[in-house]
């Protein structure tokens, strides 16, 4: 496992992600955004934003995980507490 | 031409769609078959150089849609899009009660782009790397519930699948949604996008494709003697249709009606046309009836005439059964479009509509030999000036699928 990642910037590439997957602007990617209810992200584009996560990271987020992550920033504190460096 | 009594009540066209290998829009499609264009090209990219058949039509999306709107539809649901925006703008965005707006949207081979893509992603990288979106991209119905969720449409969403005549069908049955009361509104077409070297060393491998490679604009030539098959195309055609009552009370502009349609099949040979014309010629008579127009009716025929040597001459044969000695001329859009397959149906009956508005008959490109055997009255050379209330389209599938549609003015 390479360094860990600080928050700030574990945000920063997830905004990144679903820029790139959902086409989701920037500033709309606070830690206390929903990922269904503010970012309207269906549960297939949320697969796609956990493999890009997974590849970005090195992390696995498995599938009971993703069933509690349901805003950016429990997505954030999952990665960054799975030890998530530069994959 | 005759009220009609037989079949069922026309249904009125009020708006058109069409993405092809001739340009981006219905007015470049009129506009190309009227000059006689064709929108053929050789395939020179990497992946296509071993094939025995390099040919195909292909259609430019470049800006057509939102990158992240793209990327989660397949080619064919794209072009089917597209076309739909185009025709549903056109009918003047109707307010509909949901409940009663259907879409019925045909694809003879479906997403097949994408299966092509995911099975590759799935050796590279493992099944973790699939898409989530892959199966509602290959998924044949995919065109009609792309469409159906862009205008809403709850009053059911469908998509027959047969072949190269699932266009000519899917407004066959959007007719009967209308006749038989299921909706007031039918967005219904055919879309296809399976330019790829494996559909086209299928379609080789059946020795289907013109190998014409040193003359593509040429290579699409049906009913000349120097014919030696089809070329692949893709794109995508749609239609409004709607009862003419509806399309009256709200006022809207009608291109024309769909009067009948007919329906049959060889029980021949998988792919191989019945050489006698028979079933396509029952189709033909069936469409006929349906509308409650006759044979001496018919002011031009839009002809589904591939350019394959045998496909070519059992049409002629069924257009002379079933129109004994009525002989109208007879045009065909694929000499320079390409073979639409699944949205070939849509797209010609399209042509039928505006040939029939403009009273002109656009002429055959590259009938320069025309084989006696072939029986028609090809217009050839140039566009036939035509005043005429009322066209046939037909369309046959592999699988023995004969589809004929009457188009009215």
């Amino acid at each position: 496992m390479t360094a860990a990642v600080d928050r700030p910037s574990l945000l920063a590439g997830l905004a990144e992600v679903l820029h790139e997957v959902a086409g989701t602007p920037a500033e709309k990617v606070v830690p206390e955004a929903g990922f269904e209810a503010d970012l309207d992200i269906d549960s297939l584009t949320m697969v796609e934003v956990v493999v890009a996560c997974e590849e970005k990271w090195g992390v696995r987020i498995p599938d009971e995980a993703l069933e509690g992550m349901r805003t950016v920033g429990d997505a954030v504190d999952f990665i960054a507490t799975a030890g998530g460096g530069a994959a | 031409m005759t009220a009609p009594t037989a079949g069922g009540a026309p249904v009125a066209i009020t708006g058109l769609g069409a993405l092809t290998p001739l340009g981006p829009d219905v007015a470049s499609f009129e506009q190309g078959l009227l000059e006689g264009r064709s929108g053929v090209r050789l395939l020179d990219e990497p992946e296509f150089a071993e094939l025995p058949a390099r040919l195909a039509a292909t259609v430019d999306l470049t800006d057509r849609l939102e990158r992240v709107e793209a990327r989660t539809l397949d080619r064919v649901q794209q072009v089917a899009l597209v076309a739909a925006r185009e025709a549903w703008a056109d009918a003047g965005v109707p307010e509909v009660d949901p409940t009663r707006l259907a879409v019925v949207i045909g694809s003879g081979i479906g997403g097949a782009l994408t299966l092509l893509k995911q099975d590759q992603v799935l050796r590279d990288g493992g099944p973790r790397r699939v898409s989530p979106h892959l199966i509602p991209m290959l998924m044949p119905n995919g065109p009609a519930a792309t469409v159906g969720l862009e205008i809403g449409a709850r009053a059911g969403v469908h998509c027959p699948v047969s072949a190269c005549a699932s266009g000519a069908e899917a407004l066959a049955m959007a007719m009967e949604l209308l006749r038989s009361g299921r909706a007031d509104v039918v967005v219904a077409g055919g879309a296809e996008a399976c330019v790829h070297p494996l559909p086209l060393a299928g379609f080789a491998q059946m020795r289907a494709l013109s190998t014409r490679h040193d003359d593509p604009e040429g290579a699409s030539r049906p009913y000349d003697k120097g014919r030696d098959g089809f070329v692949l195309g893709e794109g995508s055609g749609v239609m409004v249709l709607e009862t003419v009552e509806h399309a009256a009370a709200r006022g809207a502009r009608v291109h024309g009606h769909l009067a009948g349609a007919g329906l049959a099949s060889d029980a021949h040979h998988v792919t191989a046309p019945d050489p006698t014309g028979a079933g396509a010629a029952r189709s033909i008579v069936a469409a006929l009836r349906d509308a409650g127009v006759g044979p001496q009716d018919v002011g031009h025929v839009d002809a589904h005439a591939t350019s394959t040597p045998l496909g070519d001459l059992a049409e002629a044969r069924a257009l002379n059964t079933a129109l004994g000695d009525h002989r109208p001329p007879v045009t065909a859009p694929k000499s320079c479009t390409g073979h639409l397959l699944g949205a070939a149906g849509a797209v010609e009956a399209i042509a039928a509509v505006l040939a029939i508005k403009s009273g002109v008959i656009p002429a055959i490109r590259n009938l320069s030999d025309p084989d006696d055997e072939a029986d028609v009255d090809a217009v050839r050379t140039v566009a036939r000036k035509h005043v005429h209330d009322v066209a046939l389209s037909t369309s046959f599938g592999f699988g023995g699928h004969d589809v004929s549609l009457v188009l009215t003015r």
